[in-house]
């Protein structure tokens, strides 16, 4: 027993002391209880994983029956092997740094206890969700980190907007959980288990002739699951608006960690990928296609989180492209190092919006460079490591995700190049609209550097995101996915390589070289440069397509008219007929006792006859 | 005087008591009634820690005659499946009391006086093991509701309770005439010893006597349930209902449909309860989306309540009918769970009635500022309803999905689309009620709990918690009752087939299994 309950035990306990006693706790207490219990459960991720070593087999403890009933079994089980390995390391460590820089950028901020409460809880579930031995347990996290993500998107509740994004996240969110649920209900009903160890065994020694059709049936609705929890196409359209949260929260649930919630299951689940083709393809096109979708998208944003969470959609469509060509474990390397470069760009982006009073419009910065030096040369390692320009960290990863894409499918690879080009433009697009030319905003506003709280976690991820490329995540997942990588190819990687530079030499041309032309470039390309502007008008069509008729007809098909009309106008209209049959009924009730006891014989007689045709009393 | 006995006498003695105390001593009146729930309460933990998941029998079993002729004999018992039940029905109770002591103030003795009494009914409905003992606490249970709603509702609350009345009654009639004729053929109204002639083979029914008893019962429950379209009573009946009747109405009552299901149609009439499963089964996937999407354009916060039950007794039923172990205990389960979640909405419904003196959810908005503790309580309530992972509804909609898919993966792709449009409903309701910036009447008249209010949801929060991570303690009992029920259906089934032609009985046997 190595007690690895106690990393999620840790910040479940820090959520529950801030939660009962924060509101009234000094800030101090709020700080150590909500900050401290992170730190610990690093630790003790830490302290665990040098316990457990190489991990050649995966380390299971088992605690209590959650449910019991008949012959399925559902045990709070909690997993570490190679893959959690990675996950705790990466929730754990990277949640640390973004609790620290909260302490600084939510000083000013009333619920400050609350914030930390909500984050704490957060740090639980997902811990729970990478830990989790069997699929049930593995949605409780799912669930739960969805839960999170809903209260902190909605954390400045007062704002009509905020409660709006957090509602329409959890809804969308359930959508694809329906399909994760569905496909639960279809392991237990085949399969007679929910733990991972021996699912996986019966998917892989089962013949695949008899359950290929099951198999594709389940991992497309895992992938369901996938691409609402992490934002893929058709579900993505949560996440920008998820940006009403503050930006701590953007960056650690909805850029580092919860979203790739789905890269995670889908690694998990690799064993039934694998048996699975039809399944896996998808997973690939729905990854390219939203890598290059969400990419076009961010190129035309003004605001400067919005352009991030455009990037972090399209990221997440790389891991998937990684997975989807069988490449697990280059998606969850992608996964590792855009949880570094990701994190920075939102925190430094929070730092730009802590300078500027709460400014995120892009046309309203400027020039920063020199008021914030800290958060502009920070940025710009997140910014290098993202464009994919070698040796720093996105480059690895996304070049052994492209080189299985090309492996797999030229087309594939083609459209992650076109991608990395369009990734590297609109990211630096960002960094010289904030940092270079001349200050657009208010004249009255003097920006300002951010406190050491903050620049501090700045420094540390800009040190991940330019080295984290050489942790070697690949070969220490080697073991868990037995896909064989292929082999280096120069000349793919350099196509890559022109492709990252050539986007960023494009974004210096646009916007500091020649300042003006992007507008003029715009207004040329007219009704293009709208579509993409107005984000193809998606959220618009799924409000004409789905939630209007659903709401419309709610409410005057099913409500009005057929419950109120129709079931109850039979049941009042009945009510009315049984009343004018009162009235019959009531001249029976002459007060003539002779014609009571008339009636009363005529009801005895019935009753007997009755019972001599049925058989009677005995 | 076994402890079954003792809380099933002490409410009346409970409502003699209150009687007795002068109607204008207010304070008194509530006290005891506070009292003796409490009390009741009290003893029926007692039946839980005394109970013996293990036994295969009814335990605490009274059995004496009480009327001679015919034959009607004061038996009561309870296995697993009543045992939570009853549970749930002395728990609700004092949470009645507590949540009318402002409330009420006319008629104060009468009410509490009813309210006690009513307990006996519910607590006797899910104990009796004799089918007239049955009917009458049925019927005992529903006058008092009937004038809770009847004399201390709201502006239509006539029209609500006769409407509530004549729809339980027309089905509880047919219910009696199937009793009755039950009685005829089986000359006891002993309900074991009516089971134990038909698994015997002693005791036949032809198809047609079958299926005709199977729906004078089926109907009775399914009014009570209720199950669509027979739903139509229940919003109006919340709606006009006080607090304390809208929180026994839905934690307790429905559950007697539900019981009522479980207990007698499908042992007592297994070829019929699967004959008819398939159309049973798809009313409830309709009960279950179509009073979602009801639920969602409500502009009335205890008809949206009302509607959502009528979603989440779809569940119950669907589980029933699955046939399945699983099913049955996630049916079970998710009673309870429905009790308690739904019971503290309208707790909480009412507590937001009293300070604002509206039921229009846009009268409201902005709640979570001046009652931060109201607005936390009601947010945990809101997510143990949709189902939310580590609360009590989760279990019990996973288990039922779960059984359902083993049977009919349809079903569960159709049922599931309830637990997305849950979401829907009641975050929306949420957002209108408790975000956003707090309007001038809202400020003014909306403060947080009291030490009351805090009483009387309390329980029912740390059992939504409690209910959805540590289900072993309620889970063991619940399957071996289910178990026992499932066995009963099989069996029959299978005598059943004997006077079939050969062809077809080798099918049968196979479904059945």
């Amino acid at each position: 027993m190595l007690h690895l309950w106690l990393i999620p035990a840790f910040p479940l306990a820090g959520f529950l002391l801030n939660g009962l006693f924060g509101r009234r706790a000094p800030k101090l207490f709020v700080n150590l209880v909500g900050v401290g219990s992170v730190a610990l459960s690093f630790l003790w991720v830490l302290n665990t994983l040098a316990a457990l070593g190489p991990l050649e087999t995966p380390h299971i403890e088992r605690y209590f029956t959650w449910i019991q009933s008949g012959e399925l079994r559902i045990g709070f089980d909690l997993v570490a092997d190679r893959l959690s390995a990675v996950m705790m390391l990466v929730v754990t460590g990277v949640g640390l740094l973004i609790h620290v820089y909260s302490i600084g950028y939510m000083a000013h901020e009333s619920g400050y206890y609350r914030f930390f409460a909500y984050l704490n809880l957060f740090m639980f579930f997902m811990l729970l969700l990478v830990m989790a031995g069997n699929f049930l347990l593995l949605f409780v996290g799912w669930e739960g980190v969805g839960l999170c993500s809903y209260l902190l998107i909605g954390f400045w509740f007062l704002k009509k907007s905020a409660a709006d994004a957090g509602k329409k996240a959890f809804i969308v969110n359930r959508i694809g959980d329906f399909g994760f649920s569905l496909a639960i209900y279809l392991i237990v009903a085949h399969f007679g288990t929910l733990d991972f160890d021996p699912v996986f065994a019966a998917v892989r020694e089962r013949p695949l002739e008899t359950d290929a059709g099951l198999l594709t049936l389940v991992a497309l609705l895992l992938l369901v699951g996938a691409t609402g929890k992490s934002a893929q196409v058709p579900l993505y359209v949560w996440l920008p608006d998820a940006m009403e949260g503050p930006t701590p929260v953007s960056a650690l649930i909805h850029a580092a960690t919860m979203v790739t919630a789905g890269v995670y299951m889908t690694a998990r689940c690799a064993p039934i990928y694998l048996q699975a083709p039809i399944a896996l393809e998808a997973v690939a096109w729905v990854g390219a296609f939203t890598a290059f979708f969400a990419a076009t998208i961010g190129l035309a944003q003004h605001d400067i989180k919005k352009v991030f969470a455009y990037s972090t959609i399209s990221q997440l469509g790389y891991m998937f492209l990684g997975a989807g060509v069988g490449a697990f474990s280059a998606g969850i390397y992608h996964l590792v190092t855009h949880a570094f470069f990701k994190a920075l760009l939102f925190l430094g982006a929070g730092s730009v919006i802590h300078a500027l009073g709460g400014e995120q419009d892009l046309r309203r910065m400027g020039g920063l460079r020199k008021q914030a030096p800290v958060t502009f040369w920070t940025l710009l390692c997140a910014a290098v490591a993202i464009a994919g320009v070698p040796p720093f960290s996105g480059f690895h990863s996304k070049d052994a995700i492209l080189l299985a894409a090309h492996h797999h499918s030229p087309a594939l690879y083609w459209i992650g190049v076109v991608t990395a080009a369009l990734t590297a433009f609109y990211v630096f697009r960002a960094l010289f609209l904030a940092f270079f030319g001349d200050y657009r905003g208010d004249p009255h506003h003097h920006p300002h550097e951010s406190p050491p709280v903050m620049t501090v976690p700045l420094m540390a991820l800009a040190a991940l995101s330019l080295a984290g490329g050489y942790f070697g995540v690949p070969a220490w997942l080697e073991p868990m996915f037995p896909v064989s990588e292929p082999a280096h190819d120069v000349a793919l990687v350099v196509v890559s390589v022109i492709a990252g530079l050539a986007g960023i030499a494009t974004a210096w041309w646009f916007y500091v070289a020649r300042p003006g032309l992007a507008d003029r470039v715009a207004a040329q390309l007219g009704g293009l440069y709208q579509l993409v502007y107005n984000k193809y008008f998606v959220d618009e069509i799924y409000g004409a397509a789905v939630v209007r008729p659903v709401v419309e007809g709610s409410e005057k098909l099913a409500w009005r008219t057929l419950d109120v009309s129709v079931i109850d106008g039979m049941v009042n209209g009945l009510g009315a007929r049984a009343q004018s049959l009162g009235d019959v009924l009531r001249r029976i009730q002459s007060g003539n006792v002779r014609s009571y006891a008339a009636w009363v014989l005529f009801g005895a007689v019935l009753v007997v006859v009755a019972f001599g045709f049925w058989g009677g009393w005995q | 005087m076994t402890l079954l006995n003792l809380c099933l006498a002490l409410p009346v003695a409970g409502f003699l008591l209150i009687l007795a105390i002068p109607k204008e001593n207010h304070r008194a009146i509530r006290t005891a009634a506070l009292a003796v729930s409490l009390l009741v309460f009290g003893l029926s933990l007692g039946l839980a820690v005394r109970f013996d998941t293990s036994l295969p029998a009814y335990q605490f079993v009274t059995n004496v005659p009480w009327i001679a002729s015919p034959a009607i004999r004061y038996h009561v018992g309870i296995d697993g499946l009543s045992l939570w039940l009853v549970i749930l029905s002395t728990l609700l109770t004092p949470v009645g009391v507590l949540v009318s002591w402002r409330y009420i103030d006319r008629r104060v003795k009468e009410f509490y006086a009813l309210l006690i009494l009513m307990e006996s009914g519910l607590i006797g409905v899910f104990v009796a093991l004799d089918l007239f003992l049955f009917y009458v606490f049925w019927e005992v249970s529903l006058i008092p509701m009937y004038f809770l709603i009847g004399v201390w509702g709201h502006e239509r609350r006539i029209y609500a309770a006769v409407k509530f009345f004549l729809f339980t009654m027309a089905g509880s009639v047919l219910m009696l005439a199937a009793i009755i004729y039950l009685y005829t053929q089986a000359a006891t109204f002993d309900y074991p010893a009516i089971l134990s002639l038909v698994a015997e083979g002693r005791l036949r029914f032809s198809p047609l006597e079958e299926t005709l008893l199977f729906l004078g019962f089926f109907l009775a429950f399914a009014i009570k349930v209720p199950l669509f379209p027979l739903h139509t009573w229940l919003p109006d009946a919340h709606v006009e209902a006080p607090t304390a009747g809208s929180v026994i109405l839905a934690s307790v009552m429905l559950k007697m449909g539900t019981y009522g299901l479980l207990r007698f149609s499908l042992p007592l009439f297994p070829s019929a309860s699967r004959e008819h499963a398939p159309w049973i089964a798809v009313l409830a996937i309709i009960g279950i989306i179509y009073g979602a999407l009801v639920a969602m354009v409500q502009p009335n916060m205890k008809k949206l309540v009302a509607y959502s039950s009528v979603s989440h007794l779809g569940f119950v039923v669907l589980g029933i009918f699955s046939f399945t172990q699983l099913g049955l205990d996630g049916a079970v389960y998710q009673m309870l769970n429905h009790g308690i979640s739904t019971g503290a909405l309208f707790v909480l419904v009412g507590f937001l009635y009293e300070r604002r003196h509206s039921l229009e959810i846009a009268d409201y908005g902005g709640v979570a500022t001046p009652a931060p503790n109201l607005a936390v309580v009601f947010m945990i309530t809101t997510l143990a309803s949709i189902g939310l992972p580590v609360l009590n509804n989760f279990v019990g909609e996973y288990l039922v999905l779960q059984g359902t898919a083993q049977v009919n993966f349809r079903w569960t792709v159709f049922a599931a689309i309830g637990i997305i449009l849950s979401a829907c409903y009641m975050l929306w309701l949420y957002q209108r009620a408790f975000f956003g910036a707090a309007p001038e009447p809202v400020r003014a008249h909306v403060h947080d709990l009291s030490p009351r209010e805090w009483s009387a949801i309390l329980p029912l929060v740390v059992l939504m918690v409690w209910m959805g991570t540590a289900t072993q303690t309620f889970l063991p009992p619940i399957g071996a009752a289910n178990a026992r029920i499932l066995e009963h259906t099989r069996q029959n089934v299978e005598f059943h087939v004997k006077q079939r032609p050969p062809g077809a009985a080798s099918a049968e046997v196979a479904r059945a299994r």
